[in-house]
């Protein structure tokens, strides 16, 4: 199958030469950190974990929430998806692919990344993230490729990949919550310690999945021959709406814990991202982007009219990815560390070395998309 | 193509298949009856490899531990039960806390970065609502308000730095102490966002240019790695005590916490000793004397 990746007009290899040079520049980059040192970063002892682990945190979402997917589809015979769950599933290699990629960059020693294999810590919650995103990774691309080369042949998919499927399923909300575990298990740390951390994971990943998801389906529609089909879109936008609101109220029940009891070490946190603390407050004007453009996307997408015109769908769900990913991607990680365990202020912005990192990475998330999808999307246009 | 699974629905019932209308007696009889030569003789051939191996683990398992001999104690080293640290910062001047800091510092090769967020440190010095956030008030004496104290790491008896480390590089000792293993560390910083101390300092770069005088005894560390105080175990081991308690002239106190007679115990019995963020549960051990 692979053979399709091959072939492809000259706006498909154009894509594929861009992405190359920007995954280019980012390897490049990545190769001055590692002669350097994390130091080409704007992370510090008391902000020691950026723009990286958010970036990782926040795809782990969009891997999470091919189930929205595979759950209808494969336990609900909700067969509109039938079409579409191959998207899922290749989103989430892509995305667990650049979650191991973040995590690599991250580390201060990635040629000793496998100890964490060799001397297997089961009471570290990180290595059983390691765990279950390996395992994610593998369950879907071998999934996704099975059936995929199955509907190829016109044939029903082996039996021995149905036991799979099933596993991914609860395997899916797994690697979320085993992610929200890495920040909501420590002491110390007000802004992460919430149990409300793991669901509102999952929530806000069940929006903004299947929003991009949306967004790729419209994206491959205007640009092959392959048609989604209205219904499956219309069912996701229905899911997105859910869940979106549902994290809008996530959100505001943390803050009326965190307000109502007062307790000061729940509460800087919030102070810091919302209002700013002692002049110090570069994530206050995109904390209120985040918040009210969530709630703006929340009221456009219950309007029905709004959800049926793909236009303004596609608009609601630019503003739902965009507002989840400042939520998690810029907030969430430099929120749980100001102020530091002194109480003090020390602020974090990324570095434009640790930028071009980042787009690399995500560029080579994009690119591993963009061959899954072209091989998907050959093979749905050959069989009409 | 409505749905790719239209005409295998079978496989959603896989487990039961056999045992339908049969009793479970049946299906074991078909698997007995279909077991041919050659699957026997994988079978046995598998389990005797096993055993084989299960067999070759026990006889390590129980075997006498040569190696265990040669990692006891010298006989000049200094051993506790539970090691803890007591500090009374009235008994020090702004220099001779200067001093203890510059000892730990020099004789460990902590580099000296003049960028305080990339900073290493080990011990040094925070005001009282720094060190102790949430106990200052507005109306307490000055001299506790404005006074300095030593941090370091609390060397916890429940350390959650050690609980989230995915390497086991960063370890808790019998005696207590929490340890670093700088050779394994892959420098994931789990164990910064779970110090609630702020105990632990990461190398950012190559800092061994910023060591003033290297002390040849005592390694230097890689870029990419963590590292903290480490009750100067490498110093216990000699029969010293460690080099912040050497140059306090008795302001702190390093001891045995079972050792009822010990000093550390005798002064924790006369004065009221508090403890940073003990509602935590990380049970620190270092106490302070206020």
């Amino acid at each position: 199958m692979f053979e399709r990746a091959l072939a492809g007009d000259r706006r498909y290899w154009g894509l594929v030469i861009v992405l190359l040079f920007i995954i280019a520049t980012g390897f490049i980059t990545y190769l001055w950190q590692l002669k350097m040192g994390l130091q080409i970063t704007g992370m510090s002892r008391d902000v020691s974990w950026g723009f990286y682990i958010a970036q990782f945190t926040y795809l782990v979402g969009i891997a999470a929430s091919a189930v929205m997917l595979v759950l209808p589809y494969y336990l609900h015979d909700y067969k509109a998806f039938g079409r579409i769950t191959i998207l899922g599933e290749f989103l989430a290699v892509a995305a667990v692919s650049m979650c191991v990629m973040f995590i690599l960059v991250d580390l201060g020693k990635p040629m000793r990344v496998f100890n964490v294999l060799l001397h297997p810590t089961p009471n570290s919650i990180l290595f059983w993230d390691m765990m279950v995103l390996s395992g994610y990774f593998l369950l879907n691309i071998v999934i996704g490729w099975t059936v995929l080369e199955a509907e190829k042949n016109s044939a029903p998919p082996p039996s021995w990949i149905k036991p799979l499927i099933y596993l991914s399923i609860p395997w899916a909300p797994c690697i979320h919550i085993v992610t929200a575990f890495l920040y909501a298990g420590l002491p110390g740390r007000g802004f992460w310690l919430t149990a409300i951390m793991a669901p509102r994971f999952l929530v806000s990943a069940f929006a903004s999945g299947p929003a991009l998801l949306i967004l790729l389906a419209m994206i491959l529609k205007k640009f092959t021959k392959f048609d989604p089909g209205t219904k499956p879109i219309q069912t996701l936008a229905k899911i997105v709406t859910y869940c979106i609101i549902i994290n809008v109220l996530f959100v505001l029940f943390e803050a009326f814990t965190v307000f109502y009891s007062q307790i000061p070490e729940h509460m800087r946190h919030f102070e810091y991202l919302f209002v700013g603390i002692a002049g110090f407050g570069k994530l206050v004007p995109w904390m209120w982007v985040s918040m009210i453009g969530m709630i703006t996307a929340s009221i456009l997408l219950v309007i029905p009219a709004v959800r049926r015109n793909h236009s303004t769908l596609a608009l609601a769900c630019v503003m739902v990815v965009v507002t989840t990913w400042i939520d998690k991607g810029l907030g969430l990680i430099t929120g749980g560390f100001v102020p530091n365990p002194f109480d003090r202020i020390t602020e974090y912005w990324p570095t434009a070395p640790e930028l071009l990192i980042s787009i690399g990475v995500w560029a080579a998330g994009f690119l591993i998309l963009t061959i899954l999808y072209k091989i998907a999307v050959s093979i749905k246009e050959e069989l009409g | 193509m409505s749905s790719v699974y239209g005409t295998n629905t079978r496989l959603l019932e896989l487990p039961f298949t056999k045992a339908k209308g049969m009793g479970t007696m049946k299906t074991v009889d078909e698997k007995t009856v279909t077991m041919n030569r050659r699957k026997f003789l994988e079978i046995t051939g598998v389990s005797t490899i096993v055993g084989l191996l299960g067999g070759w683990g026990l006889v390590e398992l129980f075997a006498p531990g040569e190696l265990d001999a040669s990692y006891l104690p010298k006989k000049e080293a200094l051993v506790a039960q539970r090691w803890a640290m007591l500090i009374d910062m009235k008994k020090f001047t702004d220099q001779s806390a200067e001093q203890c800091i510059r000892t730990c510092h020099r004789i460990h090769n902590v580099p000296d970065i003049s960028n305080p967020k990339r900073e290493i440190k080990w011990i040094w010095l925070e005001h009282f609502a720094n060190a102790f956030p949430g106990e200052e008030h507005e109306h307490m004496p000055e001299s506790i308000e404005e006074e300095r104290f030593f941090v370091m790491c609390n060397h916890c008896d429940n350390p959650p730095c050690v609980r989230v480390c995915p390497t086991k590089a960063t370890w808790q000792r019998k005696d207590g102490i929490i340890m670093m293993d700088q050779h394994r560390c892959i420098g994931c910083r789990y164990c910064m966002a779970a110090c609630p101390f702020g105990a632990r300092s990461f190398n950012w770069g190559d800092y061994r240019s910023s060591i003033k005088n290297r002390n040849p005894e005592y390694p230097t560390r890689e870029k990419g790695v963590v590292e903290k105080c480490n009750f100067c175990a490498e110093r216990l081991a000699k029969g010293l005590i460690p080099a912040c308690v050497e140059e306090s002239k008795g302001a702190m106190i390093f001891g045995d916490l079972m050792d009822e007679q010990s000093e550390l115990r005798k002064s924790m019995r006369e004065h009221y000793t508090i403890r940073r963020k003990p509602y935590l549960g990380t049970n620190p051990q270092v106490y302070y004397v206020i």
